[in-house]
C-alpha cells in the first residue's frame, strides 16, 4: 500500500521518529507551562537546563561512573537544585517587575551557561551509550524500532500523565493551581507561596534535565544541542496555548508527529512546519488551541 | 536647547571621526546603531518587545547584496529595494505578532524570525554557510565611488542621521505619543477610541523597514550578507544593546550599540577573548543589566543630571 508513491512503512517509521521528537516537545513545553503558569515567566534557559541534564548525565557516567538509571534521577535533581539557586538569587527579584525582564534574565543566563560549555567542551557532540538493558530492536510489525526510542515515548508520555494527575487531582496540584489564579489569596491562607515559587521553578528545570538525559543517547551530548530545540518549543507552546497541562502534552506529541509526517512528503519544509501552522493558529484562534482568551 | 547643542556636538564628532578611528570599525558601529535605534522605536516608545529583529536585518542584507551583485544596480537602490524588503516582510510579520501580547509576541516573533532563517539556510541566492560574499560597493548616486572607505563613510552617517531623525520625530509625533499611551495603559488606549492594532502595526513595519536598512547597509560595508546576521542571537544582541544604552531614551541605542561592537571588537582581538567567549560576556551583562541596571547608561545618566538640575 503507497501513499505519495511513497511506501506505508516507511511513512510509519518517521511518524516514530516525529512520536520521539514529539516526546521531547511535550516534556519541556510542560516544563515551561508549569513555571509560566506560576512564575509569568517564560524561561529562555529551558533549553540550557535542558543540555545540563544530558551533561550531567555524560560526566556522571564519564569520570564519577554513574550509570544511566542512577543518572536518569539524579542529573534531574542536581539541575533542578541548580534551577534552585538561580530563582532565589536572580529569578526572584524580579517579580514586580514588567515580566519582560524574566524572558531577558533567563535569555542571559542561556548565553552564560551555552557560551561556557562551548568553551569548556568544544561545539562537537559527545556519545553517551544507550545502557545495556534497552539496546537492540523491537519488532513493531511494519518496523524495527530501536527498545530505547520506545521507552523514551513511553517515559515522557507517563511523566507527562503523572504531572497532569498532581497537577489536576492532588491536594499539592490544587495549591499550585490557586497559585496560578491569585498568589496573594493563598499567601494569605497561610502557604508559604515563595517556596512553592522556587520548588515550581526548580521542578520544571528538572523536567528539562530529565529531557536531557533522556536525549543523551539519542542525540549527541553538545553545548548547542538545545539552543535551536528551545525555539520550536516556544512554538508548540504558542499553538498549544498556556492555559492546561494536558493541552501542552498533546500539542507536543501531535507537532513531532507532524513534523514526522513532512520529512515523508516534503523534506524540506520539516524545519519549518511547525512555525507555519503556529501562523495559521494565530490566524484562526490566536488564544492557542488549548489557551483561554483574556 | 541642550539637547540640540548635544546633537550638533554629536554631529562634529561623527565628521572628524574617521580620521581618528578606523572607518570601517565606525561604520559598523553605525549600522548597529541604527539597528538598535529601530529596535528601540519598538521596545521603549510602544513596549513591543520583538525577539525577531534578526530575520529583518538579514532579510534586507541578502536583498541588498542580490540586487547589487546579481542584478548589478546602483547602490542606492540595493538600499532601498533592501528596506522595501524588510518592511513588507515587517507587515507579515507584524500583522501575526500582533495578535497576542507581552512575552507571546516575544515568542512569536522569535519563531517566525527562526522559519525564516531556516529558509535562508536553504535558498538557493544565499550561499547557505557561506553567505552572499564579495557585495560590490558601487557608486553613489552615479558619482561618489565607495570603494574609499572614507567616502563610504559619510554616506553611511548621513543614511543613519535620516534613519535617527526619522525615529526622533516619530516619537515626538502625535502617532508616537498614542504609542506611549498603548505602552502605558493598552485598554485606555481602546476605550479613547485608538484603534491600537493599526498603530502598533504601523510602529512594526516601520521598525522592521529600518532594521532593513541597517543591514542593506551592513551588507554594502562589510561587502558580506551572512546567515549569522538572521540567527536570533543576533536578535538578542539587539535587545542587548538597547537594553545596555537605555530602552525608552533616543540616544541610548547608539550608546548600547557603540559599547556592544567596541566590546566585540576588543574580545575578538584580544587574547582575553579566548579564556572568555564573547556569548558569556554579552550574557553576564544582559543579567546585570536586568539585575541591577534597568535604566541602562543613558538613563541613569539622564536621571543624574535630572536629579542635579533638580537640586541646583
Amino acid at each position: 500500500m503507497d501513499l505519495f508513491n511513497i511506501p506505508l512503512p516507511a511513512i510509519l517509521s518517521q511518524l516514530v521518529v516525529g512520536l520521539i521528537n514529539g516526546s521531547f516537545y511535550a516534556l519541556l513545553s510542560l516544563g515551561l507551562a508549569i513555571i509560566f503558569g506560576l512564575l509569568n515567566i517564560i524561561n529562555f534557559a529551558h533549553g540550557a537546563q535542558y543540555m545540563l541534564g544530558a551533561f550531567a548525565a555524560w560526566f556522571g557516567l564519564q569520570y564519577l561512573g554513574i550509570n544511566y538509571w542512577v543518572a536518569l534521577l539524579v542529573a534531574p535533581l542536581a539541575v533542578g537544585a541548580f534551577g534552585m539557586l538561580l530563582e532565589r538569587t536572580m529569578l526572584s527579584r524580579l517579580y514586580r517587575e514588567d515580566h519582560l525582564y524574566g524572558l531577558l534574565l533567563t535569555f542571559g543566563l542561556a548565553l552564560i551557561i551555552e557560551g561556557l560549555f562551548v568553551q569548556g567542551f568544544g561545539v562537537s557532540g559527545n556519545p553517551y551509550a544507550t545502557p545495556e538493558a534497552l539496546r537492540g530492536p523491537v519488532n513493531l510489525g511494519f518496523m524495527m524500532l530501536p527498545k530505547y526510542r520506545l521507552w523514551v515515548i513511553v517515559v515522557s508520555v507517563v511523566v507527562c500523565i503523572a504531572c497532569w494527575l498532581v497537577i489536576e487531582r492532588t491536594k499539592l496540584g490544587a495549591y499550585l493551581r490557586a497559585g496560578t489564579e491569585n498568589p496573594r489569596l493563598l499567601q494569605a491562607f497561610g502557604v508559604n507561596v515563595p517556596l512553592m515559587i522556587t520548588l515550581t521553578y526548580g521542578f520544571g528545570v528538572a523536567l528539562a534535565a530529565l529531557a536531557g538525559v533522556l536525549a543523551a543517547p539519542i542525540f549527541q551530548v553538545s553545548p548547542k544541542m538545545g539552543s535551536d530545540l528551545i525555539i520550536v518549543v516556544f512554538a508548540v507552546v504558542v499553538i498549544g496555548g498556556m492555559g492546561s497541562i494536558l493541552g501542552s502534552i498533546v500539542t507536543g506529541l501531535g507537532l513531532g508527529v507532524i513534523e514526522g509526517a513532512t520529512k515523508v512528503v516534503w523534506p524540506e519544509a520539516s524545519n519549518t512546519v511547525i512555525f507555519v501552522i503556529m501562523a495559521i493558529v494565530l490566524l484562526v484562534r490566536p488564544a492557542g488551541l488549548f489557551g483561554k482568551e483574556k | 536647547m541642550y539637547q540640540k547643542a548635544l546633537y550638533t556636538a554629536l554631529l562634529l564628532l561623527g565628521l572628524v571621526a574617521p580620521y581618528a578611528i578606523y572607518p570601517v570599525f565606525l561604520m559598523k558601529v553605525l549600522c548597529f546603531a541604527l539597528f538598535a535605534c529601530a529596535f528601540n522605536l519598538l521596545l521603549g516608545f510602544a513596549g513591543l518587545l520583538s525577539f525577531g529583529h534578526a530575520a529583518f536585518f538579514g532579510l534586507a542584507g541578502y536583498v541588498c547584496g542580490h540586487v547589487l551583485k546579481v542584478w548589478g544596480l546602483p547602490t542606492e537602490l540595493g538600499l532601498i529595494v533592501g528596506t522595501l524588503a524588510a518592511g513588507a516582510l515587517g507587515l507579515a510579520v507584524g500583522a501575526l505578532a500582533i495578535r497576542r501580547q507581552g512575552i507571546y509576541f516575544a515568542m512569536i516573533t522569535l519563531a517566525l524570525s527562526q522559519m525564516v532563517y531556516f529558509f535562508f539556510l536553504q535558498a538557493p541566492f544565499t550561499g547557505g554557510e557561506n553567505g552572499l560574499q564579495g557585495v560590490p560597493r558601487g557608486h553613489f548616486l552615479g558619482v561618489v565611488d565607495l570603494r574609499s572607505d572614507l567616502a563610504l563613510y559619510y554616506v553611511v552617517l548621513a543614511v543613519f542621521v535620516a534613519g535617527f531623525w526619522l525615529v526622533q520625530r516619530t516619537v515626538d509625533s502625535p502617532f508616537g505619543q498614542v504609542l506611549k499611551a498603548i505602552r502605558e495603559n493598552e485598554p485606555r488606549a481602546i476605550s479613547l477610541g485608538y484603534e491600537v492594532d493599526r498603530y502598533k502595526l504601523v510602529a512594526f513595519v516601520l521598525s522592521a523597514s529600518l532594521a532593513g536598512l541597517a543591514g542593506a547597509l551592513k551588507s554594502v560595508v562589510l561587502q558580506l550578507a551572512s546567515l549569522g546576521d538572521a540567527h536570533w542571537h543576533m536578535s538578542g544582541e539587539v535587545v542587548l544593546m538597547t537594553l545596555l544604552g537605555g530602552m525608552g531614551t533616543i540616544l541610548g541605542p547608539v550608546v548600547g550599540a557603540a559599547t556592544v561592537v567596541t566590546l566585540q571588537n576588543y574580545l575578538a582581538s584580544s587574547p582575553i577573548g579566548s579564556y572568555v567567549p564573547a556569548p558569556v560576556v554579552l550574557g553576564v551583562i544582559f543579567v546585570l543589566c536586568v539585575l541591577a541596571f534597568r535604566r541602562g547608561i543613558v538613563g541613569e545618566l539622564a536621571a543624574l543630571v535630572r536629579k542635579n538640575l533638580n537640586l541646583g
